[in-house]
């Protein structure tokens, strides 16, 4: 049976839900081997068991979180070799691909990203060029990395958990040496909303806000979305850049992308349009975001957010 | 100080993109210099503008990977204020992976390297057509470099290059000693613009065409037969058609929850 092996980096207190679906794909493929850096709770070995892992590895060193990228990626292609895999599976950040790239150059391993799909040979379903087509794409080497989308599939425990065995994988010291190094880190204020590449619900603010994020924010705490923007409105300081979806910001998925005073030029478009459905709110008649829209409201997005916002109150009750 | 800065012709995100159906290449007619490699750019400018520019003998090198077009990037570079370029062309890396094009980049940056030590190379976070960001990070795993990636404040001070990297939960500072490799975001500056006189000037800078026997790259390590990864099949997505339009007559916001209560998404 293939070997597969899911990088889960600082697991917390409980699985992310990005997480659990890194280990549904995994299963599909073959037999599940973790790996982990930091702390690794009780309850996070039990929850990874129930989702079919057999084994579980931790770096040798502790301090692998005090540099960027490099030392992560050493750790990680220990972990291959140790448990045997063919393919690695991790998530699709920022970090989880450039750990993937790193460690496909050490492996020789092909390296495909932005995966929202993996058949049981390996072939990876992905889309590029800003949603505008799809492919499949497939590693021609023994070993495949594959970053992966959130909200891929749905996660769902193993029939039968498993008891996994906690393996410790050695670090050289030469991994730190020479690599980036963290040298300060100052929290961001959270948010208490959804992670806007993992929600299920996004609604989006423009130019047309005119710098009044106040409805956009109170249609997503009423749906329990995330809050998105356009460029326009990240580059005139309205709302952080975080929030900025399209070409140079997120690319997200959502089942529910709500656009309101966005005229969806292709930047924004890019970032969007694989959503399941779309809604847009715009003055503008002719605004580009309506050709695309599954419904599109013609009116202020200060008169329609609000309303929308009162009603689902009222019938959430 | 030796800057080289990667540099990408791309197809204009502006217009519709499309991949050939021979062999699922990027088609790269109505292509540009990607716009993130300008922020990158930018930063090398200023970096060594602050050590004297090119009089002090501080180096911008443009280099560029692809076919003859890619030119048009490196030219556009030299007009914002690079002081050379270096164009790597060889009919053998068509269709090269995110690892075969950090194989035959590293080669390049060797190359360019073998005439006195390059500080840093500079990248943007991403090429506006792939979109991986892999080849900053395998560039630095093939070199064994450090890599900074994503930054959005740079410095440079005493051998170490400092740098401020946004996530989703904090702000984190990165150091890492020279040389490096490093990516900077959209948000690091405002790129300038190239003027009449940098137009003018950059017609007398020097464009270096590399091959890859130059760099001492076998083809068969670049190019379809050098990547790991293939592209199997690639279907155009379905245009998104309109679905319904309404103008608001007072009620739109309560039509909108019918709406969604009907999609089954409250």
């Amino acid at each position: 049976m293939a070997k597969v092996l899911v990088f889960i980096d600082n697991p917390g207190q409980a699985l992310k839900k990005s997480s659990l679906e890194l280990l549904t794909i995994a299963r599909s493929l073959g037999e599940t081997a973790v790996a982990v850096n930091g702390a690794l709770n009780d309850d996070v070995v039990a929850a990874l068991g129930a989702h079919g892992a057999t084994a579980v590895f931790r770096p040798s060193s502790e301090d692998l979180d005090a540099y960027l990228i490099g030392p992560k990626a050493a750790y990680l292609a220990g972990a291959v070799a140790a448990s045997g895999a063919t393919t690695v599976l991790l998530e699709n950040s920022f970090d989880g691909k450039e750990i993937a790239a790193r460690l496909g150059i050490k492996l020789g391993a092909g390296v495909i990203t932005d995966v929202v799909g993996v058949e049981p040979d390996g072939t990876a379903h992905k889309s590029v060029l800003a949603g505008s087509y799809t492919t499949t794409a497939k590693a021609t080497t023994a070993v495949s990395v594959l970053t992966v989308k959130p909200n891929s599939v749905t996660p769902d425990p193993a029939a039968a958990a498993a008891s996994p065995e906690v393996l410790t994988v050695d670090v050289p010291d030469s991994a730190t040496a020479g690599a980036a190094r963290i040298t300060g880190r100052k929290d961001k204020p959270a948010s208490g909303r959804p992670d806007l590449t993992e929600a299920r619900i996004v609604v989006a603010g423009g130019r047309g806000v005119d710098g009044d994020f106040g409805p956009v924010e109170e249609l997503a705490d009423a749906l329990g979305a995330a809050v998105g923007a356009s460029r326009a409105a990240t580059d005139a300081g309205w709302i952080g850049h975080d929030a900025q979806v399209g070409q140079t910001g997120k690319t997200v998925s959502p089942q529910l992308y709500i656009s309101a005073g966005i005229s969806g030029a292709i930047q924004q478009k890019a970032g969007m349009q694989t959503a399941k459905v779309i809604v847009a709110i715009n003055k503008d008649a002719e605004s580009p975001v309506f050709e695309i829209a599954d419904f599109g409201i013609i009116g202020d997005l200060f008169q329609v957010l609000p309303q929308a916002t009162e009603e689902i109150k009222k019938r959430k009750g | 100080m030796k800057i080289i800065v990667l540099v990408k012709h791309v197809p204009d995100a502006q217009l519709d993109r499309h991949l050939s159906d021979e062999d699922n290449t990027t088609d790269r007619a109505d292509s540009i210099l990607s716009e993130l490699d300008e922020y990158a750019l930018e930063a090398a400018l200023q970096l060594t503008e602050a050590r004297g520019g090119a009089k002090a003998g501080n180096q911008v090198i443009a280099l560029s990977m692809g076919p003859a077009g890619a030119v048009n990037a490196i030219k556009k570079s030299l007009q914002i204020g690079a002081t050379e370029g270096v164009h790597l062309r060889d009919d053998a890396l068509a269709g090269s992976d995110a690892a075969a094009t950090s194989l035959a980049l590293a080669a390049a940056v060797r190359h360019i390297g073998a005439d006195g030590p390059v500080d840093l190379v500079l990248t943007g976070m991403a090429s506006t057509d792939g979109e991986t960001s892999l080849v900053p990070a395998q560039l630095a795993e093939r070199l064994d470099l450090p890599q900074v990636t994503f930054a959005s404040e740079l410095e440079v001070d005493g051998g170490r290059v400092i740098a401020r990297r946004d996530s989703d939960t904090h702000y984190d500072t990165v150091e890492a000693t020279l040389p490096a490799v490093v990516s900077v975001t959209d948000q690091i500056n405002e790129p300038r613009f190239p003027n009449f006189k940098g137009i003018i000037a950059a017609k007398r800078k020097t464009i270096t065409t590399l091959t890859l026997a130059e760099i001492g790259v076998d083809p068969a390590e670049v190019g379809k037969t050098g990547s790991w990864t293939e592209v199997k099949t690639a279907a155009a997505r379905p245009p998104r058609t309109a679905g319904t339009i309404i103008t608001d007559e007072g009620d739109a916001g309560i039509k909108l929850v019918d709406f969604l209560a009907a999609q089954k998404l409250l």
